[in-house]
């Protein structure tokens, strides 16, 4: 490139990113963010310091090679860089969409109180798809084969985590999965706007080109059980994420309009519900739309309906915006696209038509109390403040427990009280020998980073056992 | 013949095909692991292609020597028109299974199975394990006529006892299901547990007529369903006053504890839509097929 910047160059602006404009993206299911062409990726990685102590490296769940990896897309050699990063995660085109990079790496930052962080997220991003999109991606070689056989359960980040690590290694890996389609809550779950479905297959493809093997359309704990799959593979690790939705426990939750969260995002992602008739799965939203919860399930909800066409969304939280847990990006995002927030604000009854079909929410406001067991100041509803909302339509995102069938169906597999399985932390061992479990159905509910974490750490461990080293 | 149940080679494809009416067919299809796995009340999701609803039905049959399972579909809207379509040697793109929880089978003494429509079709794998069980076992086989009266004659070599009512009296007596079973009733006839498939609205009243004799009454109950795997709740039923997932807790409840006016409801959520897409179908297809 000509006039490339000098590295380093910290005091260049840090460069945001453009994104579809806010009006006309609610048309449309295409990204919003657009991602760095190769002069702006140059001019972005020029401002890295390339600190020695690697501290945004340090703060990377899967320990992505930040500096040298920045390094390489500041010398104009993305393939090189890609490789790089695929030394530690084999998934940067879906970590550079979805990590909430500003609560790790680019926090690490050192740039970040003077000038701004190094846009590591969107750097990742560039790589990947520059990469992705000109055949520059190579994918790792695999060690000779072990003979040890390996099954996943699950196909959503934390299995192709174990997956990828598992196979460099030289270790046969089938992944099961339940539905149709690959990739978890990747793709069921996050919205094609934030994560394009072929960026999901692609990495799946890959997995499968050096030799993992994607089994679809079985329902492990039902179509087969561990104890079955214990017979024909040496190691099982369970990655079967978080399944069942949490309920309001609210009267009027079974009207017709009221979705949860893994309905009516399924609907809408993964069977493609937005094209209908093209498709033949359709929705059901209306014109009035409430959201009900603060995380990033409860904005993929909001702007997925938003993008359907009703009159309006309203997203109600019991909290205000400085206690949401969804990424900061994402409440931007959403507040630009028109979604209306009423914050300190709780669902308390849904009522319905003589059709049994959703009318209204009456709603009270809150205050914030004391802080409770999260350290979140507690939400306590004020006495005569109930007010109601017109809605047609209704999405719960207020959390999902583990899908609790394997649980049920597996002898000896411990479980805590939230019915997650219960694991050795460092190594994600369960109390079963040679089965391993991590993210969402050990967490409860987290992020596709820290599945992806679970699922390295769980791949060592198992490694250190099929090589006859640990137990 | 051994089926390695981790190959997908020739999956889903159709082994055999048969009109059993002019919108009921039956549909055999290799899936080998469904097939070694399956157990009467069990279901599958199937797909007919990319871009597909994903429709969920009981399984009639399977072979585990075979690798196939069985199912009867009657075409009602655009996917299961698409899919009563396809010939032999044709090929679903998604079968999973087995879904659900089994059907415990044990012996009550009498079992009186009560099926309507097409569910005379799931009836028949649970009528006949129980049979095998050592049950009397005594069927009410009800449609709306005699042509659309399926698998009687499988029905009726596993039963002891087998009635057939019709709404227009082509067949059997004129009446409905739940006439029969008073009969019955009043005839003195001892029976010991009740198992009913077919619309709600017939479930729901084969509920209220056993209701005053106590017998225990099982109902396969069909909501809107998605995934079919305990994710994503929408198959949500309240029985006993609970929410009950019909995927993974049913898709057999209590019919006396089942709330089936709110299932009428509730299968109701997208009947504008379906009309609007078997609508496009039969445009694009040029053909009434399935319209009423």
């Amino acid at each position: 490139m000509n006039n490339k910047p000098k590295k380093p160059s910290p005091s260049i602006k840090q460069n945001l990113g453009k994104h579809q404009d806010p009006v006309g993206r609610r048309g449309n299911f295409d990204e919003v963010a657009m991602g760095f062409g190769p002069e702006e990726a140059v001019a972005e990685a020029a401002r890295c310091l390339g600190c020695k102590n690697k501290p945004c490296e340090l703060a990377c769940p899967v320990s992505v090679k930040v500096p040298e990896f920045v390094d390489l897309v500041y010398k104009e050699d993305t393939g090189a860089a890609a490789s790089k990063i695929f030394e530690t995660s084999l998934f940067p085109a879906i970590c550079g969409r979805v990590c909430p990079q500003e609560a790790y790496c680019e926090a690490a930052c050192v740039l970040k109180d003077k000038f701004g962080p190094v846009s590591i997220g969107r750097l990742e991003r560039f790589t990947a798809d520059y990469a992705r999109k000109n055949g520059l991606i190579t994918p790792p070689a695999c060690a000779p084969d072990t003979g040890k056989k390996v099954a996943c359960v699950g196909s959503g980040p934390t299995s192709l985590s174990v997956a990828a690590e598992l196979r460099k290694l030289g270790h046969a890996v089938t992944v099961f999965e339940a539905l149709h389609e690959f990739g978890g809550v990747l793709s069921y779950g996050i919205p094609t706007f934030r994560l394009p479905r072929e960026v999901v297959r692609f990495e799946v493809d890959m997995l499968r080109k050096m030799g993992v093997r994607f089994l679809k359309n079985v329902m492990v704990g039902k179509s087969l059980t561990i104890d079955e799959l214990k017979k024909d593979f040496d190691v099982v690790y369970i990655g079967s994420g978080a399944g069942l939705p949490s309920p309001m426990n609210t009267p009027g939750e079974d009207l017709v309009g009221v979705y949860s969260s893994n309905e009516f995002l399924t609907r809408v992602n993964l069977m493609e519900a937005f094209k209908f008739p093209a498709t033949d799965t359709p929705y059901y939203i209306g014109k009035k739309v409430v959201v009900v919860g603060g995380g990033n399930t409860a904005m993929d909800s909001a702007r997925c309906a938003m993008r359907l066409k009703p009159e309006n969304v309203t997203l109600l939280y019991r909290r205000t915006r400085a206690e949401m847990p969804a990424r900061g990006e994402e409440v931007e995002n959403a507040m630009e696209e028109g979604i209306k927030f009423e914050f300190l604000t709780a669902p308390v009854a849904l009522e319905g038509d003589e059709k049994g079909r959703l009318k209204r929410v009456k709603c009270i406001r809150m205050a914030l109390g004391e802080p409770d067991a999260s350290g979140r100041r507690k939400p306590v509803p004020q006495k005569g403040s109930e007010f109601y909302v017109e809605a047609d339509s209704l999405v719960v995102a207020i959390g999902a427990s583990p899908n609790p069938v394997i649980q049920q169906t597996t002898n000896g597999l411990s479980v805590n009280k939230w019915g997650c399985i219960a694991v050795d932390e460092a190594t994600g061992k369960t109390s079963l020998d040679g089965v391993y479990a991590g993210g969402d159905v050990v967490r409860g509910g987290a992020t596709v980073l820290l599945a992806m974490k679970d699922g390295k750490a769980a791949a060592m461990a198992m490694h250190e056992k099929l090589s006859g080293k640990g137990n | 013949m051994k089926h390695d149940i981790y190959s997908t080679e020739g999956l889903y494809k159709i082994i055999e095909k048969a009109d059993l009416s002019p919108t009921i067919s039956k549909h055999v299809i290799y899936a080998p692991l469904i097939a070694a796995k399956a157990q009467p009340g069990h279901f599958v999701i199937l797909r007919s292609r990319p871009g597909g609803e994903r429709i969920p039905v009981t399984l009639v049959d399977w072979s585990p020597a075979d690798g196939t399972v069985t199912v009867i579909i009657q075409s009602l809207g655009k996917s299961t028109t698409e899919i009563n379509a396809f010939k032999q040697g044709d090929s679903f793109s998604d079968v999973a299974g087995p879904l659900g929880t089994p059907v415990e089978i044990k012996n009550w003494g009498t079992v009186m199975g009560v099926g309507g429509g097409v569910g005379i079709a799931e009836l028949y794998p649970i009528a006949r394990a129980y049979k095998n069980a050592g049950n009397k076992v005594i069927s009410v086989l009800g449609a709306r006529s005699k042509a659309l009266l399926i698998l009687e004659a499988e029905m009726a070599s596993i039963s002891d006892k087998i009635i057939i009512t019709t709404d227009d009296g082509s067949a059997g007596k004129k009446g409905l299901v739940t006439d029969a079973m008073k009969d019955l009733y009043a005839a003195g006839e001892k029976i010991g547990a009740i198992f009913t498939i077919g619309p709600i609205i017939m479930m729901k009243f084969v509920a209220e007529t056993s209701r005053p004799h106590a017998t225990p009454t099982f109902a396969s109950l069909n909501p809107v369903m998605l995934d079919g795997t305990g994710m994503c709740g929408g198959c949500r039923v309240e029985v006993g006053g609970k929410s009950r997932f019909a995927c993974v807790d049913g898709p057999m409840f209590d019919a006396h504890q089942t709330n089936f006016d709110a299932l009428l409801k509730r299968t109701a959520a997208y009947r504008e839509q379906e009309r609007e897409s078997l609508e496009k179908y039969a445009k694009d297809h040029n053909c009434k097929i399935g319209l009423h």
